[in-house]
């Protein structure tokens, strides 16, 4: 489903992918932990364009990601939720979730409310359609988030630290939508700092630090019996 | 002081009509500063060289020389450009309001293009990442966000703008000033002309600022940040 080549990423001089590969299967949960900094929300911003790779291929759906063309269909099929909501803040959260169904999918009013409403009684906030993003709290903003991007029917969802932002009572919600979506067979990649998300759902884990994937497997093994001395050390600052 | 306001109070009818002109000069200044303010602030954010370096110019010398240089400038230049032998009838107010907006178009590019990157930068990548064009996540998500922020100093443009279009009493606009100072020197009672021109200012300034806090109130309703 996704094929990365020797992905290299520079901010200015700083070099902050060295060379990822990495190929993740279709209805795969791939989990990225690592520390901060070492790269990871940039891998994962990389895999729909948001930033711009300083070198290497990228395979989305059989699509390479070289053309502006090329990057708004990638787009259309890759759903991402950010750590930071960035909800549309002058529309309530059914609109939120019309727009892009209306302006890129051109689906009318009407079946895109209905996809909507849908979309909005499963992550459990059908009496919130009206509301605007500023009177919901985090957790709820976050779900709209996830619903808003999936009702573009995407293939793929990324999730960029998606709870981090969240006060701890409000990260359990979030984590069951998205325990939801593995179960229902949706190709995920989540950048996250809960482990126990990562465990309990991820079919891989992939340990990043310092611009590289270090480690990577299946997560009971990665977790008991981490190989890499750099996983040792985060695994055992972390749990 | 024996200050005679018979002058002053007689001429009210006129100034009413000169002050009606001051509103509609005004008006068509704000509406092409407007088109060319939204226009210019896109260019100034664009990634083509050319358009970001257009932009600056224009700004440039439209907020780096003296409007009423430019009043003179336009007025004299535009039949020139355009091969006039003989000028329209009225063609002062052309000129005139062309040269205003073409000045506050260099001002509102600014305050427009501080709005557009006052909204995080998260809002355009939530839109460019649902698949939406740059086009599409300005119009829906970006401007109208912006917009909103951008009502306050719009307004105090306005107002500058309005106060502004005195200096076209230069070209012979018959506006308020130029009302009040035919009266004044026709009558020698400057200071009572002079204060009712003020006072005919200070309404139309308060009437935008009145309008302006109206549709901030508007606008601002569902942002309780």
């Amino acid at each position: 489903m996704i094929f990365v080549k020797n992905l290299h990423k520079y901010f200015g001089k700083l070099e902050v992918l060295k060379g990822i590969d990495c190929h993740i299967r279709e209805k795969e949960v791939v989990v990225v932990i690592g520390p901060s900094g070492s790269g990871k929300s940039t891998f994962l911003r990389c895999l729909n364009k948001l930033e711009e790779p300083t070198s290497g291929e990228i395979i989305v759906d059989g699509i390479p990601l070289n053309s502006e063309v090329n990057v708004n269909a990638i787009r259309r099929e890759v759903g991402m939720v950010f750590q930071r909501f960035n909800l549309f803040p002058h529309m309530t959260a059914i609109q939120n979730i019309i727009l892009a169904q209306e302006v890129v999918r051109k689906t009318s009013k009407a079946e895109a409310r209905k996809i909507g409403l849908e979309l909005l009684d499963k992550v459990g906030l059908s009496d919130k359609a009206d509301e605007y993003p500023d009177r919901l709290s985090g957790g709820q903003q976050q779900r709209v988030a996830i619903a808003r991007a999936l009702a573009m029917k995407p293939k793929i969802m990324l999730f960029d630290e998606t709870t981090s932002a969240l006060d701890p009572e409000m990260v359990g919600e979030v984590l069951a939508v998205m325990k939801d979506l593995a179960r229902e067979g949706m190709t995920m990649v989540v950048v996250t700092h809960e482990m126990g998300f990562a465990r309990e759902v991820g079919d891989r884990v992939i340990f990043m630090d310092e611009g590289i994937i270090m480690e990577e497997g299946e997560p009971n093994e990665v977790f008991a019996h981490p190989k890499n001395p750099r996983t040792q050390a985060f695994l055992s600052k972390i749990l | 002081m024996g200050l005679n306001w018979k002058a002053a109070i007689d001429s009210v009818p006129i100034l009413n009509k000169a002050a009606l002109l001051t509103l509609e000069l005004t008006a068509g200044a704000v509406a092409i500063g407007l088109v060319i303010g939204l226009f210019m602030a896109l260019a100034r954010l664009s990634k083509k060289k050319l358009l970001r370096a257009g932009s600056i110019a224009y700004i440039d010398f439209f907020r780096g020389t003296p409007l009423l240089v430019q009043i003179f400038l336009v007025y004299f230049l535009v039949p020139k450009l355009l091969n006039w032998d003989t000028l329209p009838d009225n063609y002062q107010y052309i000129a005139g309001v062309l040269a205003m907006g073409l000045n506050s178009g260099a001002y509102i590019a600014e305050i427009f293009r501080a709005g557009i990157q006052s909204i995080d930068r998260g809002q355009s990548e939530a839109a460019r990442s649902l698949g939406m064009t740059q086009g599409q996540a300005l119009r829906y998500v970006i401007l109208p966000q912006a917009f909103k922020r951008v009502i306050p100093p719009l307004g105090n443009e306005f107002i500058a703008l309005l106060k502004d279009s005195s200096l076209l009493s230069i070209i012979a606009i018959q506006e308020l000033f130029y009302s009040a100072k035919i009266i004044a020197g026709r009558t020698y009672q400057p200071i009572p002309m002079y204060i009712a021109a003020a006072l005919y200012y200070l309404i139309m300034t308060q009437l935008i600022a009145q309008w302006v806090a109206y549709m901030e109130r508007r606008l601002g309703k569902n942002d309780l940040r």
